[in-house]
């Protein structure tokens, strides 16, 4: 077995390279390979990524919180304190083994497994319920966000090019008096609604599979591949009920489940065979699809009308409230479930034609890396030699709008920059309400700038959050003792003369 | 560079009735050494990171350490105590005790003999010689040999 591991405790200068000794003797004795990385006060040589890569199962024996850790995500994986990995490295190692025949994703069902790699979940099995809902509805955004941006764009750039009317071009209807009969047959696309149509239909059409593949990839999640049909499915007919987000989102979640209680029921060897090709995918598509029509379809709908409603009905200060909350949610995990609670709600809002609210979310997503950005370059010393690093691709994530740029900072201090990524946030997403910014893309940052109604301003709202993030972080790291990081310490500030266990 | 341990830092009988005499007593040699400034600063950083999690591990052995302002040099006091000293380890009293002192902010070069010497000490070889070590400038010896490789 390969292995990689971690080492860290709160000195830095004696346990950590105890554990480690101990733990590639153990392995040597074992026959096993392994690589440590020792997070001490002698500098952390970082594990190589073909070794992490390599790895069939992780170690991390720490008493402190490991750096980085999102390196080893997905591998098998057994968490102990240094102690026992110094005292008892032998059956950390064993408990390692165990872990890694467990494997970290669910295994294929059924005897149609192939060889193929499945693609990738986020979902814990040994989860508490919470925990694998959040991974279950995380597999489904997250395998849906590609989707979003293609066909989002696409969209976005056929308005510009095309001007407001290419929807209509491309759809028939009446806009600003002006009938348009609409496209029927494709290739007379181009001629009809030109270029601009052409990229319309394609962004519309990858924006029509948003919904099915968030419920499909929720199922897949739960069920593994026997959930895809009815996740499909029953996104597909939430869209067509008009439940959106919310329909394609609880379509999956009953998909997965029905597939999961079928796969329970015992049947005769001779009808096994066809189970996973035949029987579950036609049973639980029926059940799944009578559900959504019959049963949930239309409350769920209802409800999705009137957020909307709710929604184009802001004005003043509840708009900016909104923004603020929206603000807050988009800085407070990076690029996680809330954040992504966020961003999924300006999507609703994009679809239903309410462009602030994508604004708003899209700015806010944007200030804290650039925030952190600039902090570092204002205040080096208050940031170890990786943060000032992370702090340079900073800047072009930020402008980007990948707010998960700013998660190597929250990382590794989060009490002190989570609040001030949050207020930074806060304050451009109710600046962008407050200023009626609209955004016709689903991301893109600076670079969709010719999308953004009231370009101007939307940049005062941006550079403004920019500031108040840099100012906060700045006076959240100078309060207090700030106790750089181990490893980086021969070049950080020193603190006064405390203990050095930090 | 000074030498990390020196004859005088070791103590071959050292009787301590607990952890906080047996660090005590082996601190007074690293402030006799003129390598820690100031015992009482000292001893109270060393506390404060035995306060943490006690520094006990199996195989009778007590690591009190801490990176500490009133370090000078990095140093390793060692004592040897037949009666023992309970750390705070699973399996009872530790007879080899180590007090690892290491500068504030110390040059990533001192910290990586410390980093090597924590590697010997899991080596139960390497603890059965310092059990068995006849004087002080032996003890002395054998963690060049071991830690530094002459």
């Amino acid at each position: 077995m390969k292995i990689v591991a971690v080492t860290s405790c709160p000195t830095g200068i004696a346990h950590t390279y105890m554990a480690a000794e101990a733990l590639e003797e153990a392995a040597k004795d074992a026959g096993h390979e392994i690589k440590v990385e020792t997070q001490g006060a002698a500098g952390a040589e970082p594990l190589a990524a073909e070794d992490i890569a390599a790895a069939d199962a992780v170690v991390f024996a720490a008493d402190v919180d490991v750096r980085n850790r999102e390196r080893f995500a997905g591998k098998p994986l057994v968490q102990t304190s240094v102690k026992r990995a110094i005292n008892n490295a032998g059956s950390v190692l064993a408990e390692l083994e165990a872990a890694a025949a467990r494997g970290p994703a669910p295994a294929a069902a059924g005897p149609v497994a192939e060889s193929a790699p499945a693609p990738a979940t986020k979902v814990d099995q040994q989860a508490h319920f919470g925990i694998r809902l959040r991974q279950w509805l995380m597999t489904g955004v997250s395998y849906m966000i590609p989707f979003v941006a293609a066909g989002g764009i696409l969209i976005a750039l056929a308005f510009l090019f095309g001007g407001a009317e290419v929807a209509t071009k491309v759809n028939g209807g009446t806009f600003q008096s002006v009938k348009y009969a609409g496209v029927t047959d494709l290739s007379k696309l181009v001629a009809q609604a030109g270029y601009a149509g052409l990229l319309f239909k394609i962004g519309a059409t990858s924006f029509a599979m948003l919904v099915p593949i968030l419920s499909g990839f929720i199922a897949y999640a739960m069920a593994d591949r026997p959930g895809l049909v009815p996740g499909i499915v029953s996104g597909l007919l939430a869209s067509a009920i008009g439940a959106g987000f919310l329909g394609g989102l609880i379509g999956g979640l009953i998909a997965g489940a029905v597939v999961i209680a079928i796969k329970r029921v015992k049947v005769p060897r001779a009808v096994a065979g066809i189970m996973p090709v035949v029987v579950i995918p036609l049973v639980s598509t029926l059940i799944v699809g009578g559900l959504m029509i019959v049963v949930v379809g239309q409350p769920i709908a209802a409800a999705q009308r009137g957020m909307t409603n709710w929604l184009n009905g802001l004005g003043g200060t509840n708009a900016i409230l909104l923004g603020i909350l929206l603000g807050l949610m988009m800085a407070f995990d990076m690029g996680g479930p809330v954040n992504k609670v966020a961003y999924t709600f300006g999507l609703a809002g994009l679809a239903s034609g309410n462009l602030k609210v994508m604004a708003a979310v899209m700015a806010a997503g944007m200030t804290p890396p650039i925030g952190l950005a600039l902090a570092t370059v204002v205040r080096p010393k208050l940031f170890t030699r990786a943060e000032r690093v992370a702090g340079e691709a900073a800047w072009l994530l930020g402008a980007s709008f990948i707010t998960e740029g700013a998660i190597p900072f929250a990382a590794g201090d989060p009490i002190r920059v989570i609040p001030s990524l949050m207020v930074g946030s806060a304050v451009t997403g109710a600046l962008s309400m407050a200023f009626g910014a609209t955004s016709r893309a689903p991301h893109g940052g600076l670079w969709v700038i010719g999308l953004i109604g009231r370009p101007l301003l939307y940049v005062v709202a941006i550079v403004v959050g920019i500031l108040v993030t840099s100012v906060c972080v700045i006076a959240a790291k100078s309060i207090g003792r700030r106790v750089p990081a181990e490893g980086e310490a021969e070049e950080a500030v020193v603190p006064r003369a405390a203990p050095a266990a930090s | 560079m000074a030498e990390v341990i020196t004859a005088d830092l070791v103590d071959l009988d050292l009787e301590a009735g607990d952890r906080h005499e047996a660090t005590r007593k082996l601190a007074e040699r690293l402030v006799a050494a003129g390598r820690v400034t100031d015992l009482d600063g000292f001893l109270a950083d060393v506390r404060a990171r035995e306060a943490q999690m006690p520094t006990g591990i199996e195989g009778g052995i007590g690591i009190p350490h801490a990176r500490s302002a009133h370090v000078t040099e990095p140093t390793l006091g060692f004592g040897r105590t037949a009666a023992g000293v309970d750390f705070g380890a699973d399996d009872g009293p530790a007879h080899l005790i180590f007090l690892i002192a290491a500068p504030e902010g110390g040059g990533s070069e001192h910290m990586t003999i410390l980093a090597s010497l924590a590697r010997r000490l899991v080596h139960v070889s390497f603890r059965e010689a310092l059990l068995a070590a006849p004087d002080q400038q032996a003890v002395v010896d054998l963690v060049h040999k071991e830690v530094l490789g002459r």
